[in-house]
């Protein structure tokens, strides 16, 4: 952390180690030539190369070397730090240095692999080499910070990711707390009917797990609630929770229903019924829901419109209706979050040509699923939208706002399944009714998923391969009057073709929650462009961010189907597991530190820390940094105007040697002479 | 606010009314037109298949010449052919080297030179809606045209190729919708209302251009429309000069006017018919126009309770601000 160290009063023993890595980096690197290079540098005691620095021969070389040769640096020129560094770290500390006393070059992805110029290569490899030389003989040996992991852990949104992962972690013994934006639990997968390509209902399946959930004694569930500031970091965090007013004392209610029954207001359905169907002002999405309590809509209620009506209160048995009831703010102290927001689906009205919400017998895919379960508006049956007429014709329209430039660019994967099944179910419920799925291309890959498509061949659907252009109700010809008309290519053919149809489904996307970018700067981990949130290594760290103690699962990180869910959300409380078991975790060393003797009290650094880990000594009038809250951003550092923060393991020293290290072929510019 | 002017070689003649009514109302709009001087055919709809490279050519001397004329960089186009040739050639121009070359060297000739962006094409319904604005329009409606049903119709032209930024929805678009509606008149639905007229297959192949002139009016009429309000000479001249021709091939009865939206823009300000150009269409508006009342139709009320049950609801569609 001492920042004077401007020249080593005796030079360090630095041994350099390049890897080859194979070919992946001496194919395009001169290795040897760089390694000898190294030697020059007066501070390097031996300088080596090999093939693959991370195999156990590669690291016994650098513990060996330590001993015999009495090294007190260590530099390794191979792959990124995001590999190997540990490794690296770890062998050092094995040989019986400390472990911050090694430097890391990466010649490979930042040298071999992004050029096939060998000379170029090789000169930055040198640079890069020459960089960790200066870098590191000005490191000092530091010592990672243990923290204490809260074995409770927040899970946010109560869909099928949600509760898998709520109840693997309660059934484990752990404390969990289970928010949901809504006022049940159960999510995207409640609404859904059957489910591909097994055909088990969904709600069937669901409602189970629901239950447990709900019964479960160490899960804390917080429906119609939503997180609102989240402070702290892996092990310790705090989040503030907006308990929303539901109007109603859950203490006193007993969920029988007579609330609803006798409230005047129908409204339509917007969330759990897709639109499709109607609800009370006063209602519980579904009669299974967890917990079973209503919520009560004040933007539709009468009471809340104009003073009157109070049905529901008066009818109350057990008095539980609080008209004035309001929000709860709830602190609760987290180790780990694990994060589950789901999906919303596309919304088809940004395709004009394509008529939702213009034409009535356009339906989207999430109002099939309310109408075709039993349960739903029209009680299972498929209808137009006049409620009773049933269609003699149906046309199922794939990648609905997906593989399309102007929508969103990927294949959203679950589509091709459910529209299989969309298909499925018409034939079923109305077997002489004619069914066309107008698809791109049919991808159905998944245990028992392209048979489902034979399935389906062998069911009678007509397949139309050609992306559609337009749906419209005017006809041209008195076969088309009164039909919906599809106008579509037939790339099979090479032709357009028009075909009339009586009902149309849309199959949309699956796109990021409209609000996850404000729920990422909330957690403070990344979303990509498309809203998605990002993992931390999208092959061998999916349900980890870069933040430590933040994970997802489920649709909230990219599109995916039940089963990938489920095992995403059973992988994520398995990370979590493994914190709580573990007790502790050793954080990185890399802290701010104000030195108090020096600093101005300016309080510039205060308000710029964005973890609120800067506080202000009144008496002393200095500033001071709360170690446990850094994260060493080393935004202060930069920031204060008497240079008096230092960024341990990136102090100005270090970072300054480095760049005089990698600019060592430079020639100052000539001096201009003013005009 | 001061715009250069192309109007074309229709707005000369069979589309006299539009420019007749476009410049009665630019006054209370505010709008300066100053016309491009010495301007040449755009090549319409068919120079540019045949011959690319004189096409382009003829297209950009009308560009060098307005850039050159210190009126504006704003150049409006009334007639969707030439907005849409100008605005391509502006377009292909900065895109293509080669192109560029070999129409410089054609300007060249005639002492002219264009460099491609710094003329802005619009078309006049662009213009009206986006610089002039529906506030500013609805504020000099003086006679609303209360009870006249129209149809928007804006051809296939205007809204499309969205590559080049159209100013609107290429499959679906609402501007002029929406303008008529601040008209005080009733927009009827026209789902064909980006769809051809036919444009010149009235000279080539008469079959087609009358089946889809018969869509259109079909169309139209269907959804009881009382006029079509067009936004371009070629659309107005199919519909309403080949509407007889409609008639007795397929044995329709059609009398639709085709009107200029900027007539109907006329009227509500309460500018007299005469000088907007009425009367010149074949298929009188008379009968139409004689249907607007003073008084204003019920509007009809919208609430998310449901009063009925009969069906399944419509999926709610959001409202644009």
């Amino acid at each position: 952390m001492n920042d004077k160290k401007q020249i080593p009063e005796q030079l360090e023993k630095v041994g350099v180690y390049i890897c080859h890595c194979g070919s992946n980096i001496a194919g395009t690197i001169d290795v040897e030539d760089v390694a000898k290079w190294a030697k020059n540098n007066p501070n390097v005691e031996i300088s080596r190369n090999y093939e693959f620095m991370c195999s156990n021969t590669g690291q016994e070389l650098i513990e060996k070397d330590i001993k015999e040769k009495g090294l007190t640096r260590i530099v390794v020129a191979s792959c990124s730090p995001l590999m190997h560094e540990k490794t690296f770290r770890e062998a050092t500390e094995r040989g019986g240095i400390n472990p911050f006393l090694f430097e890391m070059a990466n010649i490979r992805e930042h040298g071999s692999w992004a050029t096939n110029d060998k000379a170029a290569a090789t000169q930055k490899a040198k640079a890069l080499v020459n960089g960790a030389i200066e870098r590191v003989v000005h490191q000092v040996p530091l010592e990672k910070i243990p923290v204490d992991i809260n074995p409770a852990t927040l899970i946010v949104g109560g869909g099928i990711a949600g509760i898998t992962a709520a109840l693997e972690l309660a059934e484990a013994g752990n404390q969990v707390y289970l928010v949901e934006r809504e006022g049940t639990i159960g999510g995207h997968m409640a609404q859904i009917d059957k489910t591909f390509p097994t055909l088990d209902c969904s709600a069937c399946i669901l409602t189970p797990k629901m239950v447990d959930v709900g019964q479960n004694d160490n899960i804390t569930l917080l429906t119609f609630s939503e997180i609102e500031d989240v402070e702290g970091y892996i092990g310790n965090f705090t989040v503030k929770v907006r308990k929303k007013a539901r109007c109603l004392i859950e203490e006193l209610c007993t969920s029988c229903g007579i609330c609803e029954e006798k409230c005047p207001v129908k409204v339509i359905d917007e969330d759990y019924g897709a639109g499709l169907g109607y609800r009370k002002a006063i209602y519980r999405a579904f009669p299974q829901a967890v917990p079973g309590y209503p919520v009560l809509d004040k933007d539709n209620c009468t009471y809340f419109e104009n003073g009157k009506c109070r049905a529901c209160e008066k009818f109350c048995p057990t008095d539980a209706i609080k008209f004035d009831q309001e929000d709860e703010i709830l602190n609760i102290t987290v180790g780990n979050i694990i994060l589950a927001t789901g999906y919303d689906l596309f919304d088809a009205r940004r395709i004009p040509q394509y008529g939702y919400g213009r034409l009535p017998n356009v339906f989207s895919s999430l109002e099939f699923e309310r109408m075709v379960n039993a349960s739903g508006p029209t009680e299972g049956h498929i209808v137009l939208r006049d409620g009773v007429t049933e269609p003699e014709s149906v046309a199922i329209v794939h990648c609905v706002g997906s593989r399309d430039q102007n929508y969103n660019e990927y294949c959203s994967k679950v589509c091709c399944m459910y529209s299989l099944k969309f298909a499925h179910l018409v034939h079923e419920h109305i077997p002489e009714a004619v069914v066309y799925n107008f698809y791109m291309d049919m991808r159905t890959p998944g245990k028992g998923y392209e048979e489902f498509y034979h399935r389906l061949l062998k069911e009678g659907t007509h397949f139309v391969r050609g992306r559609v252009a337009e749906i419209t109700d005017v006809g041209r010809n008195p076969a088309e009057e009164g039909k919906l008309i599809i106008q579509s290519e037939n790339t099979l053919l090479g032709k357009q073709q028009r075909t009339p149809i009586d009902m149309v489904l849309l199959s949309s996307g699956m796109q990021a929650r409209h609000d996850s970018e404000e729920v990422s700067q909330l957690f403070k981990m990344g979303c990509g462009f498309d809203g998605f949130f990002t993992e931390r290594h999208p092959k061998l760290a999916p349900v980890s961010t870069m933040t430590d103690g933040i994970f997802i699962a489920g649709a909230c990180q990219g599109p995916k189907d039940i089963p990938e869910t489920v095992a995403q959300a059973g992988a994520a409380a398995s990370q979590v597991a493994k914190l709580i078991n573990q007790g502790t975790v050793m954080m990185e060393p890399v802290r701010a530190s104000i030195r108090e003797d020096e600093c101005s009290g300016c309080r510039i650094c205060n308000n710029l820390c964005p973890y609120n880990a800067i506080e202000f000594d009144d008496e002393k009038k200095v500033s001071r940094i709360i170690t446990a809250l850094c994260q060493g951003c080393g935004t202060c550092v930069a920031a204060c105007p008497s240079s008096v923060i230092d960024g341990a393991h990136f102090t100005n020293t270090q970072v300054m040697a480095e760049l005089k290290g990698l600019l060592w072929d430079v020639q100052p510019a000539p001096q201009k002479t003013p005009a | 606010m001061k715009y250069g002017y192309y109007p074309g070689c229709s707005l000369e003649r069979n589309a006299r009314a539009y420019h007749d009514s476009t410049m009665a109302i630019s006054k209370p709009l505010n709008l300066e037109f100053v016309e491009v001087d010495d301007w040449n055919c755009c090549g319409a709809t068919e120079y540019i298949a045949l011959n690319k490279i004189p096409a382009f050519a003829l297209i950009s001397r009308n560009l060098a010449l307005a850039a050159d004329q210190n009126i504006g960089e704003n150049l409006v186009a009334p007639c969707s052919a030439c907005y849409l040739n100008l605005k391509k050639a502006d377009h292909y121009l900065a895109e293509t080297p080669d192109l560029k070359q070999k129409v410089d060297t054609a300007l060249e000739a005639g002492g002219l030179q264009y460099q491609p962006g710094s003329i802005n094409v619009q078309h006049l319904l662009e213009t009206l809606v986006l610089d002039v604005g529906f506030e500013a329009i609805e504020e000099q409606v003086q006679k609303p045209l209360y009870n006249l049903k129209v149809a928007p119709y804006y051809g296939c032209l205007v809204p499309r190729p969205a590559a080049m930024d159209s100013f609107d929805d290429p499959e679906h678009p609402m501007s002029l919708d929406k303008l008529i509606e601040k008209l005080g008149a009733t927009v009827v639905d026209f789902p064909l209302k980006a769809q051809c007229c036919g444009g010149h297959m009235t000279q080539i192949s008469e079959d087609t251009a009358l089946e889809l002139i018969r869509h259109l009016l079909k169309n139209a009429a269907d959804n009881e429309a009382d006029m079509i309000a067009t936004i371009c000479p070629m659309c107005q001249l199919n519909l309403d000069a080949y509407q007889d021709a409609v008639n007795a091939r397929f044995g329709t009865d059609y009398h639709i006017p085709i009107v200029y939206f900027t007539q109907l823009m006329g009227l509500a300000f309460g500018i007299p018919a005469k000088k907007l150009g009425f009367g010149k269409e074949i298929v009188s508006s008379r009968a139409a126009l004689e249907k607007i009342s003073d008084e204003a139709p019920q509007p009809v009320k919208k609430s998310k309770k449901v009063q009925k049950t009969s069906g399944l609801p419509m999926p709610i569609m959001i409202e644009e601000g």
